[in-house]
Parts: C-alpha cells; structure tokens; sequence
C-alpha cells in the first residue's frame, strides 16, 4: 500500500478532519481543521468528501515523500512554497506524487495553516470517531501529538493516480481580503459597558504572537465589563470573543475548551473564521456586526465556493510558464495575490 | 436576544450555537430544567441538530443553519420546554470508591483549617453527600457536580497549581470535581478515585452521564491500589445502582 512519509515537520502539523463532534457533553473538544474552507478544497482538488481527514500543515511548512506506491494529492497552500524535487508549484494543485519523490512546503509569505488532503483518505483508525488531533488532551490519532519526523501515513489505493495530469485551481483563494472580521454580537454583551461593544467594533486590535490553535489574543484597547468578569461557566463556539479581566479579547479556536466562565462579547462567523485563522502575529483586524441571517447567507456562499473549486482547475502547463506561475509573476489570478 | 418566559432567554452564539439561558446562577431548580430540555432535544433530535451542551444554568445548542433555521430551532425549543422530564436516566446512581490518603489528599488540612472543621469531618460530609453530574468542562471527562455540602463551599487556592494529579477530587466555589487526566487547576484536592470517568480505548470511553448520581465510597490505601491496577487493564470499578436515586 502506497504511504506518505514524514521527512520533516514543523510544530503544529497534525490530521485534522470536520472535528470530533458529539461527545462536547463529556468535555471533550471537537479540535477539527483552523481553516475550514482550505481543508474542504483540498479535499475538492483531491476528489474526496469535503469533511475526510487531511494533514494540516503548522507555520513551520512540512516535508514528505511518497513511499511504496504514487499518492495523488490535493493541496490547498495559499501563501506558503511547495515544490516537488526541485519544481516550485502553485500552492492550489492537484497533482501525483511519484514513488519515493519528495514534496516540501515551506513557509511562505502569509497565511498559517495549509492543507494536504490524499485521494481516497488516509488508512488511519479514527479516535471517538474522528481523525482530528487534540494535542491538549491528548486525543487523536498517533496517540493526539503533531506529527513528527518518520511517521508513516498509510493511503488508501486509488485507481490510476499515476496517469492523472497535474491540476491547478484557477480565482483567487478566499482569503484574500482586507475587509473586517464579521461578528454576531453576544451571547454576552450585556456584561459589558454600552461604550464597550461600540469600541469592540470600531477599534483595530493586533493579533498577539501568544496565539495557538486554542486561541487568538488579540491587543487593542480595554473592553470593560459593566460588573466583574466571572459568570458560570457556559458553552463556548469556535469564534467566540471572550474578554477575560485585564480587557484584552481572545478569539477562541478549534482547540477551545468546551466551556468557560469569562464573558462573551460576540462570535466570529464561520465564513469569515478562515481568514482570521490565517493571519499572523503582528497582523491588524476589525470587526463588524452583522445578524444571523447574513452570517447563514455569507456561511452558504462559501461552502458552494469552496466545493465549486475542483470543477474550475486548469492543468499545468510545463516549461516556462511553469516558472512564472510558481513565481507568482502574474496578474491572471492563479495565486494569492499576497503571494510575491 | 429573544425573551421568554420565567427569564428565559435564547442568545446567538454566531450562526451554528444557541444559547439556552435559563438564569445565571447555579441552582438545582435552573440545572433541571437544562437537563429537561437536553433530554428532550436529545432524546429526538430536529435534522440539523449537532449536539447539546448542558451546564448548569444553560444549554447550548450546536446545529447546522444550512439545515435548521435558528428560528425554526427556537420554535422547537419553546415547544420541547414543556415536554415532561422523562425519569429513567436520572435514576442511576454510580458509586465511585474515593480515597482520602495523605497522598491523595494534599489539601485536606489546609480545607479543614479553612472549614473550621476535623480532617475526618471533612471527609465524612465530602464522602456521605449524593452528587449529580451538572456538565463535563474544562477537559475530557472532567465532571462537575453539584451537590457539595454548604459547609465545603470555599474559594479557590490563591495560586494554582501547574499541574494536579489525574482522577484527584477537588473542591471550590462550592462546586465539587471529578478531575480526568492531570490539568492545571487552582481547586483544593480533597483525595483521589482509581476510577476513570474517561478512558478513549475502553467500551464505553464515558461512564458517567449528565444527570446522572454519584456517590463517593470511602475506600483505605490498599483497596485503591487494588482497584486501580483493575482499572488500568480496562475495568470499571465504580458499582453502577439503579433506581436509588
């Protein structure tokens, strides 16, 4: 059976999949993919379900080379350099990998997390159910820890992967914007002061490099609360805005705790939860409000997008345009145009 | 925000969670009434529904809006309200054996200088009250309880601790533990259970329910060093009781 090898790994590569839903009464953490929409088109470019499990690679980039047998791989990279051998590719592909040749993807110029996503899924027991990683509590698979130097994935066989031509996607990558954060206001903003929300939404604040797949510190100015900072402790949602006493707000992620006892100023909404997983420290953001209705309608036109990708790839032409795509040295649209 | 009635409130957690809030304190009327509402829900669930999260004064509702309108959901909420509790699962009452050693037990002279109380009175009402489990938080398998004798209720220690042992029973704000696996916590460490309330390898991972009874079943060194080597190859040692709750 064919496998993929890990040759080297930055800190936070780790499977991840739609998350361990279900068992948040018993206090375990669903975990799950940090951008939602680059794990789903990585299955796309793959050819698989949208939720399977893929390797989310950590801001360190990763390496690996195929062992035993072709893989046939669905990138979803923005931002980052991958490159198979020698050969710079864009960070949207899919292609084959060949038996014992090697793809690395490094770091890049922006974003955080990218996604690997194998055709026909990783052969990879699931934990609870699920082959999402918690390395807080220690759940997922290879024992809930990130994935290190000599680990074997096993690749479930797919048909001819060998013969497939190597496919990139074509429109920017969904990312790319500048626009605020959208929230829902609440479930706590009453705990606040009536000046609080209004500088919540107006203010910049800076993503803090104290910030991990459990949450986003952000520094900007004070959040007051109308009377203490503690209430009983209550659910928490992926994108939840909790402003613990010193003012100073946390996004809370994919490895948030199942509940919590600081107040709830607003949630980040799914649509816009990708783009926010992807900035870096130093990074500035706002946020605006919008209801619930415009957060479902913003929810379902990214979904549709991001499972409309595979049908909008292109193949790759080789020699020289090959360069100029990987370089980025073009205004067509086929990278992030974040990406020099 | 939409208001209902005895102060209910249903509040937006985004676009995929909402918040049942039926008050804000911890009381055992407002945790009976999340549980009502967790059963009904649970028990039947509307298409579009993820999952429930009880706690003590609240319910949050997972769901997909692609699937269930959050005004369809509040719909079924108010309707499910008024579904009588169904009585079956509250009637299981777990009896966890609980050590109280020196070892186990770090806290129990500083809580009893606290308390104003004996060493062995505190243990005594810790190991003599009935329980029940008002949510799972923190970290997996970590139970929350309520049902802690008043004379226990006492403020957290002033500096947590970086790590506490796993499977240790903690008190604070009169709020009674269950710990899972070894976390940080600044709650007083009043002893120790060999059993694990979760466990992912073992058929069930979860033994313990919400709702569910527990009562502690005081238990001498030898015997928790016994039962705890039975625990590590897969057993279950709490005794699980039915209708005496």
């Amino acid at each position: 059976m064919p496998h993929l090898r890990i040759l080297s790994a930055g800190p936070a590569c780790t499977l991840q999949d739609a998350g361990r839903w279900g068992l948040l009464r018993y206090g375990v953490t669903p975990a799950g993919a940090m951008d939602w929409i680059a794990r789903r088109e990585a299955n796309a470019f793959a050819g698989n379900g949208p939720d399977m499990g893929v390797i989310e690679i950590g801001p360190g980039g990763l390496a690996l080379a195929a062992f035993e047998g072709d893989v046939r791989i669905g990138l979803s990279a923005t931002g980052f350099l991958p490159r198979i051998g020698e050969t710079a590719l864009p960070g949207r592909i899919a292609v084959t990998l060949g038996d014992d040749e090697t793809l690395t993807i490094r770091p890049g110029p922006s974003h955080v997390w990218a996604y690997l996503a194998v055709t026909g899924g990783f052969a990879v027991d699931p934990v609870l159910d699920s082959l999402s990683t918690h390395i807080r509590s220690g759940i997922g698979p290879f024992g809930g820890r990130a994935l290190q130097t000599g680990d074997l994935l096993e690749v479930r066989a797919a048909p001819d992967v060998a013969v497939l031509p190597t496919m990139i996607a074509t429109g920017l990558a969904p990312a790319d914007t500048d626009q605020p954060i959208r929230v829902i206001p609440g479930p706590q903003d009453d705990h606040f002061t009536d000046g609080a929300l209004a500088t919540f939404l107006s203010a910049g604040f800076t993503l803090s490099p104290q910030s991990d797949r459990m949450g986003y510190r952000l520094t900007g100015p004070r959040i007051i609360h109308r009377a203490g900072h503690d209430i009983v402790s209550d659910g928490i949602a992926f994108g939840s805005v909790q402003v613990p006493g010193d003012g100073q707000p946390i996004v809370l992620m994919a490895d948030r705790q199942p509940t919590g006892g600081y107040p709830k100023i607003a949630t980040a909404i799914r649509a816009d939860l990708p783009r926010l997983a992807q900035m870096r420290a130093g990074d500035t953001l706002r946020f605006r409000a919008v209801t619930v209705d415009e957060a479902v309608a913003a929810l379902a036109a990214a979904t549709l997008s991001a499972d409309a990708v595979r049908a909008a790839m292109v193949p790759l032409r080789t020699g020289p345009d090959l360069a100029r795509l990987a370089s980025g040295d073009f205004a067509s649209g086929f990278i992030d145009a974040k990406t020099p | 925000m939409t208001r209902g009635p005895e102060g209910l409130r249903l509040l937006d957690a985004g676009e995929t969670a909402l918040v049942v809030e039926f008050g804000s304190l911890i009381s055992d009327d407002l945790t009976d009434r999340v549980m009502q509402l967790d059963r009904a829900l649970s028990d039947d669930p509307p298409v579009g529904l993820v999952e429930c999260v009880p706690t003590y004064r609240s319910l949050m509702i997972h769901y997909d809006p692609l699937a269930l309108s959050r005004d369809a959901l509040a719909a079924i909420v108010h309707d499910r309200l008024t579904y009588p509790a169904s009585a079956a699962r509250s009637a299981v009452l777990w009896r966890v054996p609980a050590c109280y050693d020196p070892d186990f037990a770090e806290d129990l002279p500083l809580v009893a200088r606290t308390t104003g109380l004996s060493e062995d009175e505190v243990i005594h009402l810790h190991s003599s009250a009935t329980y029940r489990v008002a949510m799972y938080g923190f970290a997996p398998g970590w139970a929350y309880l309520s049902g802690l004798p008043a004379a226990l209720t006492l403020p957290r220690r002033t500096s947590p601790r970086a790590r506490i042992p796993g499977q240790s029973l903690i008190v604070a704000g009169g709020q009674a533990i269950v710990a899972g696996d070894a976390m940080p916590s600044g709650w007083h460490i009043l002893g120790r259970t060999p059993e694990r309330l979760f466990t992912a390898g073992r058929t069930p991972p979860f033994l313990v329910g919400v709702g569910d009874r527990i009562a502690f079943r005081p238990v001498a060194r030898a015997e928790f060093d016994a039962l705890a080597a039975r625990v590590a190859l897969g057993e279950v040692v709490a005794e699980r009781d039915k209708g005496q709750a």
